[in-house]
């Protein structure tokens, strides 16, 4: 049985990780409802940018002449794999569960017979894929220094990896993020960018547009565009991502430390009983020996 | 007699406003846009846009993008946006530089391509031309 005062250190030492931890909670949330706002500011303009790509692109999908981006390859022999993750963690399982669909995705075209590559943006995932892929890594996007994810960081992964598809490194661009629904919940998302993909507009009743300077002109100007306003939203979802996972995760440490707390408490007081009833025992038995 | 416009950068929307007239900078050459033009879809080269409004005018420098025009409204979707009073010298000596950087690549890669070079050059003619229409010059 633990002395009185290893239990009065423990019950000390899991209060101050209950503070970290519900101040970790706290700036989670104060994050999270700075991330929601800029992937609200920035849906406007994926919203209205995929419409008229979408529109574009029905028009242009069948034509020979249809941008690489578009038609892709014809090959889907050799895949790169985006995968996008936090740079930090204690962050539930937001981290490995990006990682984890990567794997699974890396494994099946593995199985497959085709050539993964895998660049990744992020630390965490980085550190998660190492062991089981680590030779298929191509490069690393580190965003440590980065405080608030911004246009300029997604262009410059959309730069590498556009450098790369023109070089002919690879034929299919996949993303993994994920994507936020609410506190709890976010689900790790794999997206194709390479050959892009357009949802079909409904309805079908599109405006016949005058297209200046053309619309081929502008497909190939649009179309590398598009894989930055992917990467973006994506990231942006994953900023959010991680700041929730954070704060539930963090909220249910505190809840644990909190029950750890209660628990050593009445075994400390239980001890302190137990030790006044044994001097009482001791010192009654010792009178009546007398 | 007003057209809605939009303009919005990744980042954020700027303006969202009825507005008589857009002049817009396509890559064409510029255009106005006013109610009941015909439906067109333009990319942007870097230029100045101004929205004439029942409040005033509003001046952007934007760089990149597209606009779509509709009969009853415009929306400009620009990769950088900014309003004109927000462009610090500095920014604007950036925005050069990074051009002039594009140009000196697009040199080196596309030996042989007249094709990108000119492109880079031409983006690089028009963003020192927007210092022009905003009151700052290139710094060399």
């Amino acid at each position: 049985m633990p002395s009185l005062k290893d239990l009065k250190n423990r019950i000390e030492s899991v209060k101050s990780t209950r503070k970290i931890t519900k101040a970790m909670q706290m700036v989670a949330a104060a994050k999270l409802r700075r991330a929601q706002d800029a992937a609200e500011a920035a849906r406007p303009y994926t919203e209205r940018f995929n419409a008229v790509m979408a529109g574009l692109a029905s028009g242009a999908a069948g034509s020979p002449a249809a941008p690489k981006l578009l038609s892709g390859t014809g090959s889907d022999q050799t895949h790169l794999l985006v995968v996008m993750t936090a740079e930090r963690g204690l962050c539930g399982g937001f981290n490995s569960n990006i990682a984890k669909l990567a794997r699974q995705t890396a494994q099946k075209l593995l199985a497959e017979g085709k050539t993964v590559k895998i660049l990744t943006v992020g630390k965490k995932g980085r550190d998660a894929i190492k062991r089981d892929y680590g030779n298929h890594f191509v490069g690393h996007v580190d965003l440590t220094e980065v405080k608030r994810v911004g246009y300029a960081n997604a262009q410059d992964i959309a730069k590498d990896v556009l450098g790369r598809f023109d070089a002919g490194e690879f034929d299919i661009a996949t993303i993994f993020y994920a994507r936020f629904e609410n506190v709890v919940t976010q689900h790790p998302t794999a997206q194709q960018i390479i050959p892009a993909q357009f949802e079909e507009t409904e309805g079908g009743e599109s405006t016949l547009y005058d297209y200046e300077p053309s619309e081929d002109a502008i497909l190939a100007d649009l179309l590398p565009r598009g894989v930055a306003t992917q990467i973006f939203a994506a990231l942006l979802e994953n900023a959010a991502s991680e700041q929730g996972a954070r704060q539930s995760a963090m909220d249910n440490a505190t809840r644990n430390a909190g029950e750890m707390i209660d628990k050593l408490t009445i075994e400390f007081n239980r001890s302190r009983q137990a030790v006044i009833t044994n001097e009482l025992i001791e010192i009654i038995s010792g009178a009546e020996a007398l | 007699m007003a057209v809605q416009f939009d303009l919005v950068s990744p980042e954020r929307r700027l303006a969202s406003v009825e507005a008589t007239e857009v002049k817009i900078p396509g890559a064409d050459g510029d255009m106005t846009a006013m109610e009941g033009h015909a439906p067109t879809i333009t990319t942007l080269r870097p230029g100045v846009l101004s929205v004439v409004h029942s409040g005033g005018t509003d001046d952007y420098v934007v760089i990149g993008g597209f606009a779509e025009i509709t009969a009853s409204g415009v929306s400009v979707l620009a990769e950088r946006a900014l309003p004109k009073a927000e462009v610090t010298q500095e920014m604007f000596n950036g925005m050069v530089k990074e051009a002039k950087e594009a140009y000196a690549t697009a040199q080196e890669t596309f030996k042989n391509e007249p094709g990108p070079v000119d492109d880079a050059a031409k983006l690089m003619a028009d963003m020192v031309a927007v210092g022009g229409h905003i009151g700052l010059t290139a710094a060399d």
